[in-house]
């Protein structure tokens, strides 16, 4: 399915809805920089709705991996404004950063599996870090394995599995505690284009059951398939367009 | 999303693969070579400092040992006195001293003894009758008796010309310093391998932190708070100080046996009969083997906490 882009807008929008709408996320006048370096990311204004579907996309070094770094609550930002679930997140302690970190659930590019667990003991980190009592969580985890398609490799070790798998069992673990938002760094860039489709549909149904998903790639292949919001960096500045 | 979930219920088809799996994998893992060099630290730190606190034991055993057998005990000299009969003198002594409230046995030395107790000296055929060579009495105290020491020396020196008492204290003084110098020496080589064990621990975890923080970061991105981090690798190391605590107590305890047994067979040897008359039989007591225990357990919980406090110290430079 291939989308036209359609008029860009100034990211600012909903600052000028006079900040009424809460967002789940919300940024207003964000800078970042590292120690006493120039600004890699510049007046960033935007929101990201409930629900809400978006693609993060951008060229190499405009500030993408740092803008997700925010998202995820491992940054803190040297100005502005950063909201998310209604936190100011500059005034959390680190402990409470952890606490809403759990309801964020981050792909990585280079799937950050731990080695020496198995796919099933991967998928149910975030429940054993939350302290749930694992006869809870085990047939809601090997369901989630069946439905990614990894049902045959719960005990399989991730260096024995494929890139593909790798990727799906790094998304199963993002999703498994149902987060509120979703964020995936590159999630197709390490697998083919039948998966990649795949994957994609899987974030949209991830998406249609009430999950908030925020994908950056630069995969225009990908972004084409799907109608969504895009989130455009350049040079440090965002525009988005709806 | 919604055929995800399934209310913890898991299918038939799951249910008859009998795949169950347990989440019994620790989160830091176990097998590494950094673990394996610290089991081994930990281990030979035990073992030194059970063998000290084995030793300063038998030590203070041992001094205990001579000083109740001294301390019931007391030595009457009487010196020959020039127009009195020596030994009347002896036995005048003899009576006062069997008179006194708190004494049970009185035994004089006879001449020959008396000559016998110089032979080191002056070697065997020495003339000795025509010295004037003082007579011993030992005296030993009655059984839970105590003795006024001051008014048998008073009744002596008024009774017995040339008598005088030995309650053999400086010896004892000398005996608990030496004693007392020991302990505090095994003490302070007891600090310093804790020090040296906590030193290697966090040295340790350093390095177990730097090998393992890509899980420390995944940790923390899924929603770990620092407690729950530092709880991991406090387990993770308090398990390889139990290990090497485990170990090295052991082989201590092992070494004491044998050195217990090794002593048996000595016993006769002259060799034997020295070390015996040190230290008393080479056996450490109840006490000795409770205190490696103890040991063990402390270098084990020294570890855990020494992990913990370096965790805490690293988790702190992460973002």
């Amino acid at each position: 399915m291939v989308v036209a882009v359609r008029y860009p807008v100034q990211a600012n929008r909903g600052a000028d809805r006079g900040g009424v709408e809460i967002g789940l996320v919300r940024f207003e006048n964000v800078g970042l920089r590292y120690g006493l370096g120039p600004e890699v990311l510049r007046d960033l204004t935007f929101h990201i709705e409930p629900n809400s579907f978006q693609f993060l996309t951008g060229p190499s070094g405009a500030g993408k991996t740092s803008l997700l770094r925010l998202l995820f609550l491992s940054l803190k930002p040297t100005r502005g404004l950063i909201s998310i679930f209604g936190n100011d997140v500059v005034t959390l302690s680190k402990d409470e950063l952890s606490v809403l970190r759990r309801r964020i659930g981050i792909v990585f590019q280079d799937f950050r599996l731990l080695d020496h667990m198995t796919t099933y003991e991967n998928v149910a980190l975030p429940f054993r870090v939350a302290g749930k009592d694992e006869d809870s969580y085990r047939g809601e985890v090997m369901e989630l394995l069946h439905w990614v398609g990894l049902g045959e490799r719960v005990t399989a070790l991730p260096p024995v599995l494929s890139g593909g798998e790798k990727q799906r069992a790094a998304i199963a673990r993002a999703v498994i505690a149902q987060p509120q938002l979703l964020l995936a760094d590159e999630p197709t860039g390490n697998v083919d284009p039948s998966l990649a489709q795949r994957l994609l549909r899987l974030f949209v149904e991830l998406n249609k059951s009430g999950t908030t998903v925020v994908i950056a790639t630069h995969d225009i292949g990908l972004m084409d398939q799907y109608d969504a919001r895009r989130l455009v960096l350049h040079d440090g500045r965002l525009h988005a367009y709806d | 999303m919604s055929d995800m979930r399934m209310d913890g219920e898991l299918s038939i088809r799951q249910r008859m693969a009998g795949l169950l799996p347990r989440m019994d994998t620790p989160i830091v893992p176990k097998n590494s070579i950094a673990g394996r060099a610290l089991v081994a630290v930990v281990a030979i730190m035990t073992f030194l400092a059970s063998l000290t606190v084995g030793a300063v034991m038998l030590v203070r055993a041992a001094a205990s040992d001579w000083q109740s057998d001294v301390s019931r005990e007391i030595t009457i000299q009487v010196r020959p006195e020039a127009g009195q009969n020596f030994e009347g003198q002896i036995e005048r002594a003899v009576e006062v001293a069997r008179e006194f409230s708190g004494v049970g046995e009185v035994r004089a030395f006879s001449a020959e003894e008396s000559a016998r107790l110089l032979e080191p000296w002056l070697g065997s055929g020495a003339a000795l009758q025509d010295l004037p060579v003082p007579r011993i009495i030992v005296v030993r105290l009655a059984p839970n008796a105590t003795l006024d020491l001051a008014q048998l020396r008073k009744l002596l020196s008024e009774r017995v010309a040339g008598a005088s008492i030995d309650d053999h204290r400086a010896w004892m003084d000398r005996m608990r310093a030496m004693s007392n110098t020991t302990i505090l020496g095994g003490i302070g080589v007891l600090l310093l391998m804790v020090a040296a064990t906590m030193l290697s621990v966090a040295f340790a975890t350093r390095g177990a932190m730097a090998a393992n923080r890509p899980i420390v970061e995944v940790l923390h991105f899924i929603g770990a708070t620092d407690g729950f981090i530092a709880g991991q690798f406090q387990r993770h190391f308090l398990v390889l100080g139990l290990e090497g605590g485990l170990i090295g107590g052991a082989a201590a305890v092992v070494v004491f046996m044998l050195a217990a047994v090794a002593g048996k067979w000595g016993f006769g040897l002259a060799g034997g009969e020295q070390l015996a008359m040190l230290f008393g039989t080479f056996v450490l007591r109840i006490e000795g083997y409770l205190a490696i225990v103890a040991q063990a357990i402390l270098i084990a919980v020294v570890t855990g906490f020494t992990s913990r406090q370096t965790v805490n110290q690293t988790l702190r430079t992460v973002e």
